[in-house]
Parts: C-alpha cells; structure tokens; sequence
C-alpha cells in the first residue's frame, strides 16, 4: 500500500480501521452524525473499535468513548447497527454524559 | 460500513480527492460518491452542497435518512517565489487554515531565516511539483515574475486545477507570460483562469499589504468554486 504525503496515517481513524480488516480482525466504525450545542468533536468525526476494546480516533472530548467502545462490541457481535445519544452531564449519568453541556449522537456500525 | 467503500474511500483520501460517504441510517447500505460523479434528485442537490462547503451531516431525501460524510482535502497554499510579499503571505495565510509551501530555487531567497517554520523548498517548481503534484485544492501564487521561475508552475497549475491560479507582474508583463503560455501549449481557456494581476483591487502598495489582496481573492475562489465546471451534479 503506497503511503500518502497528505495524511497522518498513523493516526487516521480510517485507515487504522483498513488496516485492521487486512489484518484479519473484526472492526466497528463509530461516526459523530449529529451534535447539539458545544459538542468536541465535529459531525463526521470517527472513533474505530476492534473486538477486543481497542481504539483510535475520538467521537467527543474523551467523555463517551468508553461507552461507545462497549455498544461497539456489541454491534461487531450482532453485526446490527446501532444509533447512539448522549446528552448533558449529570449525577446519574456522569458515566456517559458530556460534561460540556452538549449532545451528540453516534451512528456505530460493524464494518462488513 | 461496506469494505469496499472503507478502501475506496481511503483511496480518494490519500490521493487527495474529494469523496462523500452516503450512509443510509436506514438500512446501513452506503456507497462513496466522488467529485462530479452524476446523483439525481433532492440527494444529489444535498451532495452537490457537501462537496461546496464541505460540512457532513444528514439529509431527509426520497423519503429516506442518508448521513452524508463529507472528506474534503485540506485546501493548501503553493507560492512560488521566497520574496517578500511571501514573508508576509506565509503566516498570514497559515491563520487563515491554509497550509503553505513556498518554492524558490534562489537559495539566497529561499533561507529558513527569511521564513521560520514554513515549508521550504530552495529547489526548482519542476522537481518539487512533480514530487508532490498540484491539484484542484491547491492555490498557487507565482511571485516572482521571472519566467524561468514562474512558468512551469503556472503552467503546471493550469493542468491540475488549482482552483486559483496568481501571477505577479503588471500588465505587459502578463502580455508576455501569455504569449509564452499559450506556446507551451496552454488553452485560451485555462490562461483565462489567471488572476494577473494578482490579488483583489483594494489598492494595496507595501508587501504585505498585497500578501492580504492575494489571500483573500485565493480565499474567494474556494468559497465560490464552482462543481458544475467540471460538468457535475445536478
């Protein structure tokens, strides 16, 4: 595969993401399809996950990751897509909250 | 996502082309969508307004939900030419979100102590662009008004598609470049596409004064580039 002067493939989401499925290994793609307020991180931005919790990329501020890597595990099981939301932080939901006061929602999918 | 679309996409993006990725959050079918590849309808009017601006988001079209991921290349700066107004050019345009390189084969011009931590190339445009080729998100502003220098690039920057196309030099001297564009076989058409004298007219005199005419008429031809040149999209 020729490498590319334009992209930092080391650390492009989609292109670890390629370079796993080479790999043999099974791949989740998490996309920011939706944001609210001041979400960190970019609608169309990526968060790649392996069957064993790996990642790359960033679908918020490092706020939801974990939460996303969990769903995605499930989605490379099932092989069903899965809409995620989160909202504004609180006491019950710090986990998984986005404590900027935005909302995102994230689009995982199990890649093939 | 389809692997196939994962590796065509991926191949559009390292070789910086334009691509949308249309997903349908419906059924999860997607498909990758290039820069003037033929989409009818309400989708292809939402996909002709992604590759514009370049935002992703979703659309409601056909009675479906399609996320459309819009993957832009970076738009980039090429000045030829280590001269003073590109002293001033070169950060200012590095604000702006467009990253810089200069080439400049004088190496008394092209010095890192004239430019601090700017891309520099003291060689040739004919070894450096065909190292690292031009493209139709690449600007390019030739400054130094000698043809030696100049000429390949204009040219070199005409047959990629640089959606701007600058050249430093008053009147009569872009008479001439002309006359020698079009004998290197340069079409009435692309020498058009040349902003000579360059910049906007907002009477700028110092260096940097014409560094900012030149930067925004290269950021007027981004916002306003046109797809339906290159016969696209409906």
């Amino acid at each position: 595969m020729e490498r590319s002067i334009y992209l930092d493939e080391a650390r492009d989401p989609l292109i670890i993401a390629e370079g796993w499925m080479k790999d043999g290994k099974d791949v989740a793609i998490a996309t920011v399809v939706e944001t609210w307020g001041s979400a960190p991180r970019p609608v169309g931005s990526h968060l790649v996950i392996d069957a064993e919790g790996n990642f790359h990329g960033s679908v918020s501020g490092g706020c939801v990751e974990g939460a996303v890597v969990t769903e995605a595990v499930d989605v490379i099981d099932s092989g069903t897509a899965k809409m995620l939301e989160f909202g504004v932080a609180d006491e019950t939901a710090w986990q998984v909250g986005l404590s900027c006061g935005g909302r995102i929602k994230v689009y995982v999918e199990r890649l093939g | 996502m389809d692997p196939y679309a994962l590796k065509t996409l991926n191949a559009e993006r390292r070789a910086r082309r334009a691509a949308i990725l249309v997903t349908d959050l419906g059924d999860g079918r997607d498909r990758v969508v290039r820069e003037g590849d033929r989409v009818a309808g309400e989708l292809g009017a939402a996909i002709a307004k992604a590759f514009r601006t370049g935002n992703s988001g979703s659309v409601e079209a056909e009675g479906r939900t399609f996320f459309l991921n819009a993957h832009l290349p970076q738009p980039r700066l090429v000045v030829i030419g280590a001269v003073h107004i590109s002293q001033a050019l070169a950060p200012m345009a590095r604000i702006a979100g467009y990253p810089v390189e200069i080439i400049d084969p004088r190496t008394a011009f092209a010095t890192p102590d004239r430019f601090p931590d700017i891309a520099l190339h003291a060689e040739w445009p004919e070894d450096v662009l065909t190292r690292q080729p031009l493209d139709s998100y690449t600007a390019l502003a030739a400054l130094t008004h000698d043809p030696k220098i100049d000429d390949f690039a204009l040219k070199a920057a005409l047959d990629a598609g640089c959606f701007y196309v600058g050249a430093l030099g008053s009147r009569k001297t872009h008479t001439k470049r002309v006359e020698r564009l079009l004998a290197s076989g340069a079409t009435a058409d692309q020498i058009a596409r040349i902003h000579a004298p360059i910049g906007l007219d907002i009477g700028a005199a110092s260096p940097a004064e014409i560094a900012v005419a030149v930067l925004a008429q290269a950021i007027h031809a981004f916002r306003s580039r046109g797809l339906e040149s290159k016969g696209a999209v409906a």
